[in-house]
């Protein structure tokens, strides 16, 4: 997908800047900036990715190919939205088990079912 | 050939290489010292040999100054910025000595790119597998390398920053493994994730939100990736306004997920070279950038877009970045190897891109205390120009609905300048690229982990979210998995095995990896630039060399004569237990050279001879405030230059001299050669030989030579008064115990 051509037509576009104050304008750049960026963090707020999720179970203690399997599993049972983390947690809580330990299971394709019923 | 060293409690010995294989010993229970960016500690007027400093940082314990510091008692002022040195051949292993050297000559920075294809790759590597334009990014690797950086900011004796890159697929993870492992900086915008890897634009903000709250928990330095507009677009100059506005975005974004901004560094690279008049058109930019962008950091690139394989004319274009970096400001110097147009870098082209920032950052010190920016004027309308065309830029972005529609519609990396377009920017699609797989979070998402963005739903009964696990890797790293290597085949232990000969028994040229064996030469032919490019392929091969390949050459005159640089292998094998390595020369100390002259008098005749106006090397070696042999109570008669040699030995004679020193700095025609022989057979035919120890000095002269062509000692580039006043008093003590058996 190509971009529009335009001729440069600054003179006519800068009308309405053309009486701000360096201050004002700079602030102008600022207010803008933010208003493009809000809805962006609006997203990553409510959303997750499976990389986020990935990231969650390193950080309790996996390591990366048992992330990878039970991120990959979540996904396609459609529980990545309650947290990949969520399910490693809630699965170690129901069967009393240690993080790892629910950990490999769910990565080995293991409780699935469990946390199917569960999650509803 | 090299002691091997025990690291464990111990540090680096100066004189002994780094031993790779024990430090990717117990990687397993290595743990970073300290974790966080470390800015240089700037002491304002700082005195350091003659001379004081405005722009200077604390200094190094051990390092290597600049050539010419030798004129200054040896000197090595730090500047009061990070240098950066890019270091990543693809064998990290062997990256880890040139970080060494890197490091001794002054960079605190040392950024390891990514092998080519690891910004695509859907999770973490690990081991240690070969790169191709880089080095993979894994747990071992960065152990390793910090490990390895811990040794090395104690032999110089300065915090040592490490830097990777949390763009691509998989920011977020990567973002944990470095903030696990210590790192103390990174590249993390989203716009090069969805500009130059067409990786989806929703996912790469909705990561990079969760990556950035990882960096800023672990205190690194994030720096943005808004130079590559500059590198990508077809005229780099007119994207100004855009990389106001790329910058802001990820900025502003940083910032709002909790980034303070001193530690969020705009990456920001001078867009012209020459023949562009090129401060003429980037100072404006570089000005209009620091006002618009007060508390955030400056990163300052050099140009990479405009350089080829001429090294001096890189190094000069290099050298104008750092003018436009003092004539405003640098938080962070990076540098950019002379030889990056032409082949992966050199170790010694990494150690020239560190001495090409620190020569001219040193150089430049305290520059804005004599000369001001005029900011009105010419300079001043450019700077409200480029602002206004950036706040238009904004603007229609809103217009259009939102930052996904306008790279949807092509607005970034147009080579127009805004409003001005070309219609070829990079267009992407928000439903298309790599890795669309945002999901909405549940009402019951939860995450039991520190350093989580966005909405987190805590279990009733939970109070802290990672208290639910008894703690996560960031608080408890004990936790942290470590894998060592996954390939038996590719990784480190296997290729260390291979290049260990080279690395402590045999000798052999290397520049990129241990026994590469590559070599290369520079040669003029005098003739055109096709032949030319033939022949010195020609010449390569007549002396051995494989794979052989020009590498740069420049007309010097279309009839007249070729410059041709040349690189090859040649896979020699020395052994340094069978080279002839004549002892190094041990010269008296000054109190008993003192002591000997003044128990025996001496007396020198010194002269610059035959057509010679050089006067500034031979008056070091005599004048007593140089620490030349006056000092030590030698009479010297100079005679001045361009004297004659029979009246040099008419001099002697009439004086009653005992040594004769003459300098020849010219040796056009053997000029240096022919006047030592004169003096030497002169002294013989007028029977006063014995009598006289003769000297030959000059900044081309060889011992050797000179005393093949009759002196009894030459000294060259480098003699200090010390060692020609060492030399006379020993030889006429030699001479005379000679004599005595006689």
């Amino acid at each position: 997908m190509m971009g529009e051509q335009r001729v440069d037509d600054f003179a006519e576009r800068r009308q309405h800047l053309a009486h701000l104050s360096e201050d004002e304008l700079e602030q102008r750049f600022w207010v803008l900036a933010g208003q493009v960026v809000d809805p962006l963090l609006e997203l990553a707020r409510t959303h997750t990715t499976p990389s986020i999720e990935r990231s969650v179970l390193l950080r309790m203690g996996l390591d990366s190919s048992t992330t990878q399997g039970i991120v990959k599993q979540a996904l396609a049972k459609g529980l990545l939205g309650h947290g990949a983390g969520h399910c490693v947690w809630r699965y170690a809580q129901l069967k009393g088990l240690s993080i790892e330990e629910a950990g490999t299971q769910l990565a080995g394709g293991k409780g699935w079912e469990d946390l199917e019923g569960y999650f509803g | 050939m090299q002691k091997t060293f025990d690291y464990e409690g111990q540090g680096l010995n100066l004189n002994v290489k780094m031993d790779i294989e024990d430090i990717l010993q117990n990687l397993k229970d290595y743990r970073p010292r300290r974790r966080g960016w470390h800015w240089r500690e700037m002491i304002p007027g700082q005195k350091l040999g003659p001379f004081e400093y405005q722009q200077t940082s604390k200094g190094l314990e051990q390092s290597q100054s600049l050539p010419a510091a030798k004129f200054f008692g040896g000197i090595d002022p730090q500047p009061e910025c990070t240098v950066t040195s890019e270091i990543a051949s693809g064998r990290f292993e062997d990256d880890l000595r040139r970080m060494r050297m890197a490091a001794y000559h002054g960079a605190d920075h040392i950024m390891v790119i990514r092998t080519a294809g690891q910004s695509h790759f859907d999770g973490l590597i690990e081991g240690t597998p070969e790169g191709v334009g880089g080095v993979p990014i894994s747990r071992k690797q960065l152990r390793a390398t910090r490990k390895a950086l811990d040794l090395i900011e104690d032999e110089v004796g300065r915090p040592i920053n490490l830097h990777s890159y949390v763009s691509g697929v998989a920011g977020p993870e990567v973002a944990v493994l470095l903030a696990e492992e210590g790192v103390n900086g990174a590249h993390q915008d989203p716009q090069y994730n969805v500009l130059y890897r067409n990786i989806n634009a929703v996912r790469s903000f909705v990561d990079a939100a969760e990556a950035k709250t990882v960096m800023n928990w672990a205190e690194m330095a994030q720096i943005d990736g808004a130079h590559n507009a500059n590198a990508t677009a077809r005229e780099a100059w007119k994207v100004m306004p855009e990389l106001l506005v790329q910058h802001a975005l990820n900025s502003v974004y940083s910032h709002k997920v909790g980034m303070p901004k001193d530690r969020i560094c705009l990456s920001t690279v001078p867009p012209d070279a020459p023949p562009a008049p090129a401060l003429r058109l980037d100072l404006p930019y570089a000005v209009a950038l620091r006002e618009l962008f007060k508390g955030y950091r400056l990163r300052a690139q050099m140009n990479t877009k405009y350089m080829e394989s001429d090294t001096r004319e890189v190094t000069v274009t290099h050298t104008l970045n750092v003018l436009l970096s003092r004539l405003t400001s640098a938080d962070i110097q990076s540098t950019i190897t002379p030889d990056e147009g032409r082949n992966v870098p050199w170790h010694y082209n990494s150690i020239h891109a560190v001495n090409t920032a620190k020569q001219a950052l040193v150089g430049l010190d305290g520059l804005q205390d004599m000369v001001q920016i005029k900011r009105d004027g010419v300079l001043g309308e450019a700077v409200r120009e480029l602002k206004e065309r950036a706040v238009l830029f904004l603007e229609e972005i809103l217009a259009v609905g939102g930052y996904f529609e306008a790279v949807e519609r092509g607005f970034f990396v147009d080579s127009g300048c805004y409003p001005e377009r070309n219609g070829d920017g990079i267009a992407r699609d928000s439903k298309g690229g790599d890795g669309f797989e945002v999901i909405l979070r549940a009402n019951d998402y939860f995450a039991p982990v520190c350093s989580h963005f966005g909405d987190n739903h805590l279990p009733e009964g939970v109070s802290e979210p990672c208290a639910a696990i008894g703690g996560c890797t960031l608080c408890h790293p004990e936790k942290i998995q470590y894998i060592d290597e996954l390939d038996a085949e590719d990784n480190a232990n296997r290729r260390l095995a291979e290049s260990r000969p080279f690395r402590t028994e045999v000798l052999r040229p290397e520049v990129e990896w241990a026994g590469d064996g590559i070599l290369s030469m520079t040669l003029f032919l005098p003739t055109d630039e096709r032949t030319a490019r033939v022949a010195a392929l020609e010449i390569a091969r007549q002396m051995g060399w494989e794979e052989a390949e020009v590498i740069h050459y420049q007309v010097m005159h279309p009839a007249e004569g070729t410059l041709v640089e040349v690189k090859g292998k040649l896979k020699v094998k020395i052994d340094p237990k069978t080279l002839r390595i004549p002892p190094e020369e041990k010269h008296l100390s000054p109190e008993t050279v003192r002591q000997k002259i003044s128990e025996r008098p001496l007396t020198v005749v010194a002269a610059t001879v035959g057509e010679d106006e050089h006067s500034v090397g031979l008056r070091e070696i005599l004048d007593i405030k140089h620490g030349g042999i006056e000092g030590f109570g030698i009479k010297v008669h100079y005679l001045g230059t361009s004297v004659p040699i029979p009246k040099v030995l008419d001099a002697a004679l009439e004086i009653g001299a005992d040594a004769i020193l003459i300098s020849t700095i010219i040796t056009h025609g053997e000029i240096h050669r022919l006047n030592m022989e004169r003096l030497h057979q002169l002294c013989v035919e007028r029977g006063v030989r014995e009598r006289f120890i003769l000297i030959g000095g000059g900044t081309q002269v060889k011992n050797e030579l000179a005393r093949a062509w009759g002196m009894d000692a030459g000294f060259g580039r480098g003699t200090k008064g010390i060692h020609v006043a060492s030399f006379l008093v020993k030889f006429r003590e030699n001479r005379e115990l000679a004599r005595s058996k006689d």
